[in-house]
C-alpha cells in the first residue's frame, strides 16, 4: 500500500524526503516479504543437508555442521546429546552380566551413594556445562556395535560446517519406504527412484505432446473455419470450465475401469489427448489473431485446411504451444489427487505420490530424507520455470484477462 | 446450405472431432452418470440401484457432511480474502517504480509452482510442534508473555490457520494476475487525478480499485472456487498428523475433514459411490451460484 504522500511537485526539501521515506518504507516492505517467502525454501535445503539430530534441537540451527572431539580413541566425529546441568562423575557400575558399564551420577546421588555404603569406582569427574558426545558410527558398521560416549568439556568438542550431501542419495534410495536394513537396501524388490522419476516423465511428456498436438488442433477448427454451429460449440466447451473435478471423479473412475486403465499411468495422460477446454481457448485466442490474409493466399495457391494449418499456423503460433505445454507439465508434475485416485501399485506412482506415501509409511520423523527428497521433487519445476520464464508470466496473465 | 457451407462444416467438425470424442468421453458422460449415480445406490463392484432422493434427504442428517461443509466455508472464509490481500498488497508493492522488479516478482510466483505434496512436507516441517521452527523463533517471544506456541497441525483448534498461512505462500499466482492488471491501467488516469490533487489512498480507492475491479472480481471467484474444493494438501497433512493410519478422517479431530476429502473418502474408501455423488452434486450447485453471482456482480460494477 503506498503511504499517504500528496504527490504534488516537490518543492521543498520535507517534500524530498517525505518521497524518499516512502522509497524506504517500500523497499523495507519488500525486502521483509521477500524473506517471509524465502525463508521456507531456505530451511528446506538446510534440513536436508543435516544429519537428523541436528533437526531435532529447540533452538533450531541454522547451520549444518560435524562436531569432532574425543572419546578415548582420538578425535573422531560426534554427535552432541546433551550438555549436564550440574556438576558429577562418571562411575563404572556392574551391568548384571559380569561387566561393567559407564553410568553419569550427579554430586547429590555421588553423596547419597556414599552415605548409603555403596562403593563405586570413579572413572573421571564432569564439571557442569560438559557435553555427553556419542561416537558417530559409519553406515557400514555391524548392527551390533556399540557406539563409545563421553562427557567432555565445551572447549574439547571442534565443530566444522558440514553439508551432508549423502542425504539425497541416501533418500532416493530409501523413497520407496522399505525397510531400512541393508539386506532390504541391497534387495532388488526395491523400488527405485528412477523409477518414480520415469513415472513422473512419462505423465508429463506424453501429457504435454497430446495437450500440445489436439488443443491446436481443435482450437483452429473453433478460430480459423467458419462453420454453422461453431459458435454455440464453443460456448459449451467454454462452460465445461465450471464443472468442478470432483463432480467428475466417480464416473471417470468407472470409465477408466471398463476401458481397464485402473492401475496404469494411462489415465493420467490419455485425456490431454482428446483436448481440453482451457488451452483450446488460449490457442484459439492466438490464432484469431495471425492474419486472414496468409491463409486466403494459400487457399487461392490450392493448399487445403490441414496443410494452411500444419505449414503455416503452427510454425507462427509457437510463444502459445510452449505456454499451453508448459503450463500442462506443471501440472501433471505436481498433480497428486490424479495418481491417489488411479494407481494402486508402487512401480507405477509418480515422485508426488511416492514421496507422500514415504512420508507415510516411515512416520514423518526423517525430517532430512523428507526434505531431500522435496527438494528433489522441486528442482525440475524451478528449472523449467527459469528456462520458460516470460511464458510463464504471459500465460497466467492470459489466465487472468479472459474475463 | 451451400456445398460450400456443407464442405465447412465438415471441416470444422473434422477439426474438433478429438474434443468431441474428449467432451463426451471426459466431461458430459460423467456429469449426467454422476447426477444418475446420485439417485442410485452404487459402488464400483455392483451396479446402481434406483434409490430416489434418499442419499439427498440422508445427507441432511450426516453430520460428517455439515462438519466438512463447516470446516471447508471456514477454511474459505479466512483463505480467500487473506490471500487476496496479501496477492493485492504485493502486487501494489511492485507497481510502484523498484528497482529489481523481476527478482521480486520471481520470490514471490516461486512457491506457488511447488509441487503440493513437496510444499506439505515442508510447511508441516516448519510447522512441527516440537521442533518446528516457527516454532522455535515464535517460543522465545510467547516466553516473555508466559504462553507457549501451539502445536499448529496436531492443534484441532490451530490446523486449518496453518493451513491457510501455507495458503499465502502460493499466492504468488494472483499476484502476477494482479500486476499484470495493475500495469494496464493508464497512466494518465493517475497523472490527472493527481493534478487534481488527489492523495495516494484516492488514487488507490478510485483510480486504481475500480480499474483492475474486474481482474479482482475473476480472481476472487477462482479462488473461491479454489478453496471449495481443497483437498491434496489437507488430505496429506491430515493422514501425516493421524501418524498414518489411513484413515483419512480429517485429523486432528477432523478439523482437517474438508468437503472434497469427505467425498472422495466416501466414494473411494467406503465405496459408497451414489451418495458421494450427490454430495459432488451439492457442491456443484453451490460452485455454480457463487460463479452465476459473482458474473453478474462484476457485469453490474464493471459497466
Amino acid at each position: 500500500m503506498p503511504s499517504r504522500v500528496k504527490s504534488t511537485p516537490p518543492k521543498s526539501s520535507s517534500a524530498s524526503l517525505r518521497k524518499s521515506t516512502r522509497r524506504f518504507t517500500i523497499y523495507a516492505l519488500l525486502g521483509g516479504a521477500s524473506c517471509l517467502f524465502l525463508i521456507p525454501f531456505v530451511w528446506l535445503v538446510i534440513t536436508s543437508l543435516k544429519p537428523i539430530e541436528q533437526s531435532m534441537t529447540m533452538p533450531p540451527s541454522w547451520i549444518p555442521r560435524a562436531y569432532y572431539a574425543d572419546v578415548g580413541a582420538g578425535r573422531i566425529e560426534v554427535t552432541r546429546d546433551y550438555r549436564t546441568t550440574q556438576a558429577g562423575a562418571v562411575a563404572a557400575v556392574a551391568d548384571g552380566e559380569g561387566g561393567t558399564k559407564a553410568v553419569f551420577y550427579s554430586a547429590a546421588q555421588l553423596a547419597d551413594l556414599a552415605r548409603g555404603g555403596v562403593a563405586v569406582r570413579l572413572l573421571y569427574r564432569v564439571e557442569e556445562g560438559w557435553w555427553r558426545v556419542t561416537e558417530k558410527l559409519p553406515a557400514s558398521a555391524d548392527a551390533g556395535t556399540v557406539p563409545r560416549w563421553r562427557f567432555v568439556p565445551a572447549a574439547g568438542v571442534e565443530s566444522r560446517v558440514v553439508f551432508r550431501w549423502e542425504n539425497y542419495p541416501n533418500a532416493l534410495h530409501r523413497l520407496d519406504g522399505g525397510s531400512d536394513d541393508p539386506a532390504s537396501l541391497a534387495s532388488k524388490h526395491r523400488v527405485s527412484f528412477t523409477r518414480f522419476a520415469g513415472n513422473s516423465l512419462i505423465i508429463c511428456i506424453l501429457g504435454v505432446i497430446g495437450t500440445v498436438f489436439s488443443n491446436a488442433i481443435v482450437a483452429y477448427g473453433f478460430a480459423r473455419v467458419r462453420w454453422k454451429g461453431r459458435d454455440a460449440f464453443f460456448a459449451v466447451t467454454l462452460a465445461t470450465m465450471m464443472v468442478p473435478f470432483p463432480v467428475l471423479m466417480v464416473p471417470l473412475y468407472s470409465v477408466f475401469k471398463e476401458l481397464h486403465m485402473i492401475g496404469t499411468l494411462m489415465p493420467l495422460w490419455v485425456p490431454a489427448w482428446f483436448g481440453s477446454a482451457f488451452n483450446i481457448f488460449l490457442m484459439r485466442q492466438f490464432f484469431r489473431t495471425i492474419p486472414e490474409e496468409l491463409s486466403e493466399a494459400a487457399r487461392i495457391d490450392g493448399c487445403g485446411e490441414w496443410t494452411i494449418f500444419w505449414r503455416i499456423i503452427l510454425p507462427l503460433s509457437k510463444p502459445v504451444l510452449v505456454t499451453a505445454g508448459v503450463l500442462h507439465f506443471l501440472y501433471a508434475w505436481n498433480d497428486f489427487m490424479g495418481p491417489l485416485l488411479y494407481l494402486t501399485r508402487k512401480e507405477t506412482f509418480p515422485l508426488s505420490l511416492a514421496l507422500q506415501s514415504f512420508q507415510a509409511q516411515t512416520g514423518g520423523v526423517q525430517w532430512h530424507h523428507l526434505m531431500a527428497a522435496s527438494t528433489v521433487t522441486i528442482i525440475p519445476v524451478i528449472v523449467l520455470f527459469f528456462f520458460a520464464q516470460k511464458t510463464f508470466v504471459q500465460g497466467i496473465a492470459t489466465t487472468g484477462s479472459k474475463s | 446450405m451451400t456445398s460450400r457451407e456443407r464442405k465447412n462444416v465438415f471441416t470444422g467438425l473434422a477439426f474438433t472431432s478429438i474434443w468431441i470424442v474428449g467432451l463426451i468421453a471426459f466431461t458430459a458422460y460423467p456429469v449426467v452418470a454422476s447426477l444418475y449415480y446420485s439417485f442410485c445406490d452404487y459402488s464400483i463392484l455392483k451396479s446402481a440401484v434406483w434409490v430416489g432422493g434418499d442419499n439427498y434427504r440422508e445427507l441432511f442428517s450426516d453430520d460428517l457432511f455439515w462438519k466438512s461443509l463447516g470446516n471447508t466455508l471456514l477454511y474459505a472464509a479466512l483463505a480467500v480474502p487473506l490471500g487476496t490481500a496479501v496477492a493485492l498488497a504485493l502486487a501494489l508493492l511492485l507497481n510502484c517504480d523498484v528497482r529489481g522488479r523481476p527478482f521480486f516478482r520471481v520470490v514471490f510466483y516461486l512457491p506457488s509452482i511447488v509441487p503440493i505434496v513437496a510444499s506439505s512436507m515442508l510447511w508441516l516441517w516448519i510447522f512441527n510442534g516440537e521442533y518446528g521452527l516457527l516454532n522455535g523463533l515464535l517460543a522465545p517471544v510467547l516466553h516473555l508473555f508466559g504462553t507457549t506456541p501451539p502445536a499448529w497441525f496436531t492443534d484441532p483448534a490451530w490446523a486449518k490457520p496453518a493451513l491457510v498461512i501455507m495458503s499465502l505462500w502460493g499466492t504468488g499466482n494472483a499476484m502476477v494476475i494482479y500486476l499484470a492488471g495493475l500495469q494496464n491501467v493508464p497512466k494518465e488516469l493517475y497523472e490527472a487525478a493527481s493534478i487534481d490533487g488527489a492523495s495516494a489512498w484516492h488514487r488507490f480507492r478510485h483510480v486504481t480499485l475500480p480499474c483492475i475491479a474486474p481482474v479482482i472480481y475473476f480472481n476472487v471467484v477462482m479462488a473461491l472456487i479454489g478453496a471449495l474444493q481443497v483437498f491434496a494438501q489437507a488430505f496429506i497433512i491430515s493422514d501425516a498428523a493421524s501418524g498414518g493410519t489411513g484413515t483419512h478422517d480429517g485429523a486432528p479431530a477432523r478439523s482437517l475433514l474438508f468437503y472434497t476429502m469427505y467425498l472422495f473418502t466416501t466414494a473411494f474408501h467406503d465405496l459408497r459411490m451414489g451418495y458421494a455423488s450427490a454430495m459432488a452434486y451439492v457442491l456443484f450447485i453451490v460452485i455454480a451460484t457463487l460463479t452465476y453471482f459473482a458474473t453478474r456482480l462484476s457485469r453490474d460494477n464493471v459497466e
